[in-house]
């Protein structure tokens, strides 16, 4: 069969799937639209909340940045792992002992404040957006490639599908349908990878290959620090980045994933403080099994494009590279008329451009596999696409019907608070599909920053609300707004009024945009100690429950209010 | 209740030891191996990989899984002891 029928009949069925489960759990209350009940068991959690975390660029982009970045490209390795670290360790265990539905929740009531709670439910809503647009656009893209339709109609399907299941069936819709995408998405992330492994370098698992020895036997990533060199290029196992910016970046990263509101928010599902706990590592070995495999994708990927190109005549190319070359993938531009390709770093000489991209997408072909594998490849990038937007999604609908509403109008009937949610919901898919059509230029760099203002508004807040019942609401509302300030002030400067002057030589302590929510995080936990200590202590009640939150036990009864 | 808060007292602090270790390895096998000690690390070979390399791209990450998992058993036999799980 067409790779195109592969397409559709695979992604036809996984569609299927998705939707049969948003039927079969859809919410009939607050709460299982919330939390989906409170009752999902920890390992399904843990692979929902891989899928969740997941998104397309995890998926399609990843492995491709990092083929290009070598050895800097560990930043999102380390800093999108090493954050669950902190969600387990830190935050998760207690906020679930505290048993409300959302981050702005705690934040209200840890700080007895609705001013630090609409502070919070703005960040959340801020946050989710600028991630939720970049998904979208990338639910679009990935639609169009595979499906061959204008990206229009692939935001356009993607809102659909979305909106069926995150509109009906909320978090325990959201739940169970992205138990499914997990497997879809690392199936179809791992069947090229050890297809591709076993060719190079013999060994079938991918997390070994990669340090395994081609063909020649030199070690796969020794040839290639000396292709690479030889061509111009950095080696592929150091860094161009200063040290510095490597540290603050990856600590951005890492605070900006413990504090993501639509991560977090995973937490309240399952029934104990005790699940709380292992579910975050259940969540991280599904996610270690794709971002261990991603280093080998992306060495491999580099190593196949070089030795199959380099120095080449345009005749001999492999098959699978005239086939992107019809998608403006990959460029060939046979500069110098000598008939051979050049792939060098000098920019004027270069005869080869790649998009980062391909090193997952062409990996089926790559590796001579049969045409359902790339059917099969595009139904996992659509299920990591779709699987992050629903999430996202469901927070800005919570945080609506929840915190804004719920909180100025409390006397609300369940009923309406469950139509208000949907509504919000509604409206959200249709805002995000619209940004997806018309991409405000900026999406895709902003959806990085989404990370730098998760760790400089909600971490230190957060964090501080637990480990010290000191701290009150005034210490809390200047740390967010400093840090939040800061950090968008920082990265709008360099990266929207006066773009030509970022580069290193003007930055603060040599700490890029991308970095900055590192400094933007250390502001917040500076201004909330002191301002705290100025002002009077929290009231006694606050006191005990920071207490009470402490002690895992009783956090069922928590749950019911 | 005063030996209760005692007791308490004594549950957070062991808390937050547990928590001062585990949060010091993931410190030293991300940002100390992989990033600060790079280049020295990369001296030694692991197989085919260089160690600093190999840190930053896949053991950090195997470390941190570790991590999450020897906390959640030394968590687990902390509440029994103190008596303040949920069975």
């Amino acid at each position: 069969m067409e790779i195109l029928t592969w397409t559709y009949l695979l992604v036809g069925i996984t569609f299927a799937i998705y939707i049969g489960i948003a039927i079969w759990s859809r919410a009939g209350s607050t709460k299982e639209f919330y939390v989906a009940g409170g009752g999902v068991s920890p390992l399904a959690n843990g692979m929902a909340t891989a899928a969740d975390w997941m998104s397309a660029a995890s998926f399609i982009s990843m492995a491709g940045i990092i083929s290009f970045a070598g050895y800097d490209g560990s930043v999102y390795l380390m800093g999108w792992t090493g954050g669950y670290v902190l969600l387990a360790l830190l935050l998760a265990p207690y906020l679930r002992k505290f048993g409300k539905f959302t981050v702005p929740d705690f934040v209200g009531d840890r700080y007895y404040s609705k001013t630090a709670k609409v502070v919070a439910v703005i960040c959340a809503l801020f946050i989710s957006f600028t991630y939720v647009a970049g998904q979208m656009r990338g639910v679009g893209i990935v639609f169009s490639r595979y499906l061959e339709v204008p990206i229009e109609w692939g935001v356009v399907i993607g809102m659909c599908i979305v909106f069926f299941y995150a509109v009906l069936g909320g978090m325990k819709g959201i739940t169970y349908t992205q138990v499914a995408q997990y497997c879809v998405l690392i199936f179809a992330y791992m069947v090229p990878a050890i297809f591709i492994s076993m060719q190079l370098t013999g060994n079938p698992i991918p997390q070994l290959g990669l340090g395994g020895s081609v063909a020649d036997g030199t070690p796969l990533l020794d040839k290639l620090d000396g292709v690479l060199t030889e061509l111009g290029f950095a080696a592929y196992t150091s860094g161009r980045k200063s040290i510095t910016d490597m540290f603050m970046i990856t600590l951005a990263l890492m605070v900006g994933t413990a504090g993501l509101p639509h991560v977090i928010v995973r937490f309240f599902t399952v029934p104990r403080v005790k699940d709380a706990r292992i579910s975050a590592g259940y969540a991280l070995v599904f996610i270690a099994i794709l971002y261990t495999t991603a280093p080998a994708i992306a060495a491999f990927g580099i190593y196949n494009t070089i030795d199959s190109t380099s120095e080449k005549s345009i005749s001999q190319l492999p098959e699978w590279i005239s086939t992107w070359q019809k998608t403006d993938l990959i460029k060939v531009d046979d500069k110098n008329g000598d008939g051979k390709i050049q792939y060098v770093a000098d920019q004027t000489a270069n005869e080869l451009s790649i998009d980062r991209d391909i090193m997952v997408l062409a990996s089926p072909e790559i590796a001579e596999l049969p045409n359902w594998v790339v059917g099969l490849v595009a139904a996992g990038a659509m299920a990591a696409a779709l699987s992050t937007a629903a999430g996202l999604l469901l927070v800005i609908s919570t945080s609506v019907s929840r915190d804004l509403f719920k909180t100025f109008k409390p006397e609300i009937s369940e009923k309406k608070e469950l139509r208000i949610a949907r509504l919000a919901a509604a409206g959200a898919v249709l805002l995000a599909g619209y940004f997806g059509v018309n991409p405000p230029g900026f999406v895709a760099q902003v959806v990085a920053f989404a990370f730098g203002l998760a760790a400089a508004s909600f971490f230190p807040v957060i964090i501080m609300g637990i480990f010290s019942s000191r701290i009150n609401k005034e210490g809390a509302i200047s740390g967010m707004i400093t840090g939040l300030v800061f950090t968008i002030g920082y990265i709008i400067f360099f990266k929207f009024i006066s773009p030509e002057t970022n580069t290193a030589d003007n930055w603060w302590f040599g700490v890029s945009p991308e970095g900055i929510g590192s400094i933007g995080m250390i502001l917040n936990f500076i201004v909330c100690v002191l301002v705290s200590r100025f002002t009077p202590a929290p009231p006694q009640d606050v006191q005990d429950m920071v207490q009470e939150i402490r002690i895992p036990r009783g956090a069922g009864k928590a749950q019911d209010h | 209740m005063p030996a209760q808060n005692e007791k308490m007292k004594a549950y957070w602090r062991k808390n937050l030891q547990t928590l001062f270790v585990l949060l010091l390895v993931w410190f030293v096998v991300s940002f100390g191996f992989g990033i600060l000690l790079v280049d020295q690390l990369n001296e030694i070979r692991l197989g085919g990989f260089k160690l600093g390399f190999w840190f930053a791209q896949q053991g950090s990450i195997y470390a941190f899984v570790v991590l999450i998992f020897v906390y959640v058993a030394r968590m687990n036999s902390l509440d029994r002891e103190f008596d303040v799980d949920e069975e």
